[in-house]
């Protein structure tokens, strides 16, 4: 059996590099995949812990980050569509208009 | 059988590299799907067998042809190369990989690799998990509903062409 | 056998029967394409293949000599990892869904039992419906690797119609999943054995699911064709619509990979309505230890045969659907009338088993 510090350790580089990609990115699309993937990293810590600690209420826990992600990335790539029409650009410095 | 979960770690993390680094969108939303894939592997592994094929079915099979359809629709290209200073990524980087190396830290204190075994396995199938979701978790399942409720609605009108 | 460990035999017998099912799987989609021909000229009043071999029996090897053959057109401006992506990951899903799918009942082996499938996972429903979520990738990729309009177009519409049926498809299967109890495949034929009872009579109908949930099963069975893309429902793909859909640019083996995988899709999606609603293997089995080790798998066969009969006579048939006609159907028809379905099968299922 694997140890619990070596599933935390994967979901800690996948949190880390999706985070560094939100960060570094100038794609909006690309950035709103990096925030899937920190989703996803948070959720293979619920599961090991579910694991480790022999219930069921960590995988309750990543069933309904599943469902809110679908949610969130069915608005988010709605608003994304609209600001292209709008904007005619998906680098995030362009979409930026604040003074500085 | 514990090396299937190093193949597949290995695997998320050469994938989710690919996710930042590709230029093109659609090679990232292809690394995603390879992540998420993998993941589901892992958690196979961990006796999350209804997770699993739901992380596949909803996220792998469903969020991820939005995310396509999207930069297909949208031609999402190459990046270009951004005109303003790179300091960021110069203090940038050394400042993510001392975050990685904080967190390590306290995970490998916290939970020592020789440490407690894990508890038995639980059944976990999706009768199992029916019953939790049921029962002890049935007003988070209702909100849930209204969530997606709302979203589908948020989504037609933010995408609608003309009202 | 004495020098085999137990989970070297078991990985022996699996490999076996991975290869046995690979090969019957290519086999029985070749002379599908065969059936297709012969029944739809038939329909149509005319002869199908009859010049190569008897009836035309050698007429997909003809075919498949073709296709190898041809020449491999690329486009120029085409995306080059994504455009041979496509077909072969279409095919290799297309035949990874025959994995969990029981043809049979088994037969004991030297002290083993050895049944008639690669593997009966406890959640081999949703594995299916898994594969053939990330099957929608294939038709996408393939319509907008290809760099050119009508591809993109067709891709984007296949793809869109292929999940949106995917929804429908769920919902109708939910009604026999409540019966039954249980995802397991082998499960769900098996709550099918013996005939329905009536007040301890035993009325020579057969316990099938058919009977319980007609209308999951009319559901099922419609997102199921638009699901594989077949007519009715095959505007994505029809050459008078949008040329040839997302495989225009393909040729020779690539294209052949579609095709192939499309049929596929077809054999599972027949299998799985056998399974679920026709009872699987059940029928009269008699005889010898021999003849009833094969009669179930000679009447499963004969369901999926009727099945895939039954797609191609809707082929040669009906007139296909307008793209807004096909979508509104999925979603203001059949979604509303599956969530009646498993509501009502909820109530039922609840009265019963409290009473």
């Amino acid at each position: 059996m694997v140890p619990l510090s070596h599933i935390l350790a994967l979901s800690a580089m996948l949190f880390v590099i999706g985070a560094a990609g939100f960060v570094f990115r100038k794609n909006i699309i690309s950035v709103f995949m990096c925030i899937e993937l920190m989703l996803n990293s948070v959720n293979l810590a619920f599961i090991g812990f579910s694991r480790y600690l022999g219930n069921l209420n960590g995988q309750l826990f990543a069933f309904f980050v599943i469902v809110v992600a679908a949610a969130e990335a069915a608005v988010g790539l709605a608003i994304i569509v609209a600001v292209f029409r709008n904007r005619d650009s998906l680098n995030i410095e362009d979409l930026d208009s604040m003074k500085l | 059988m514990v090396v299937i979960f190093y193949i597949a770690a290995a695997l998320a993390i050469l994938a989710a590299l690919s996710v930042v680094a590709q230029h093109r969108p659609v090679y990232s939303a292809l690394s995603l799907i390879v992540v998420l894939c993998s993941l589901a592997v892992v958690y196979l592994f961990l006796g999350a067998e209804f997770i699993a094929v739901i992380q596949v079915i909803v996220y792998a099979g469903a969020i991820m042809v939005l995310f396509v359809f999207v930069i297909m629709v949208l031609n999402a290209d190459r990046e270009v190369v951004s005109q303003r200073s790179r300091m960021a990524h110069w203090l940038g980087a050394p400042l993510v990989v001392a975050l990685l190396a904080e967190i390590l830290f306290a995970i490998w204190n916290q939970f020592p690799a020789a440490g407690t075994s894990p508890a038995a396995p639980v059944p976990a199938g999706p009768a199992a998990i029916g019953h939790l979701l049921f029962r002890n978790y049935v007003l988070p399942f209702e909100v849930t509903s209204i969530l997606i409720l709302v979203a589908i609605l948020g989504a037609v009108v933010l995408a609608k062409k003309e009202f | 056998m004495g020098t085999f460990s137990e989970t070297g035999l078991l990985v022996l017998i699996t490999l076996l029967k991975i290869a046995v099912v690979i090969v019957v799987m290519l086999t029985a989609i070749a002379y599908l394409t065969w059936l297709e021909r012969k029944v739809v000229a038939h329909i149509q009043s005319r002869w199908g293949p009859y010049l190569v071999g008897y009836f035309g029996l050698l007429q997909p090897l003809a075919d498949g000599a073709k296709f190898i053959l041809k020449e491999d057109i690329v486009p120029l401006e085409a995306d080059t990892i994504i455009y041979w992506l496509a077909p072969f990951l279409g095919f290799t899903l297309a035949l990874l869904s025959i994995a969990v799918i029981p043809f049979g009942e088994g037969f004991a082996f030297h002290g083993h039992t050895i049944t008639f499938e690669i593997t009966d996972l406890n959640i081999g429903l949703l594995f299916i419906f898994a594969v053939t979520s990330l099957g929608v990738y294939s038709v996408a990729l393939a319509g907008w690797s290809s760099n050119s309009k009508y591809p993109l177009l067709g891709g984007l519409r296949s793809s869109a119609q292929m999940i949106s049926y995917e929804l429908a498809m769920g919902l109708g299967v939910v009604g026999a999943i409540m019966i039954s109890g249980t995802l397991s495949l082998r499960g769900i034929v098996d709550g099918q054995a013996g005939f329905f009872h009536l007040h301890g009579i035993n009325t020579y109908i057969p316990h099938w699911n058919i009977f319980l949930q007609p209308v999951g099963f009319l559901l099922y069975f419609t997102a199921a064709v638009a699901d594989t893309n077949r007519v009715p429902f095959d505007l994505p793909e029809g050459e008078s619509e949008l040329v040839g859909g997302y495989h225009t640019e393909y040729s020779s083996m690539k294209f052949a990979m579609f095709f192939m995988s499309e049929y596929a899709n077809m054999i599972t999606v027949s299998c799985l309505a056998t399974i679920l609603f026709f009872g699987g293997w059940h029928g009269p089995i008699f005889g010898p230890y021999l003849l009833r080790v094969l009669l179930p798998v000679f009447w499963f066969c004969l369901k999926l045969f009727c099945f895939l009969f039954f797609y191609i006579w809707m082929r040669g048939t009906l007139p296909r659907f307008r793209y807004d006609q096909l979508m509104a159907f999925g979603w203001k028809f059949l979604v509303p009338v599956g969530m009646l379905n498993v509501l009502a099968t909820s109530f039922v299922v609840a009265w019963v088993s409290s009473s």
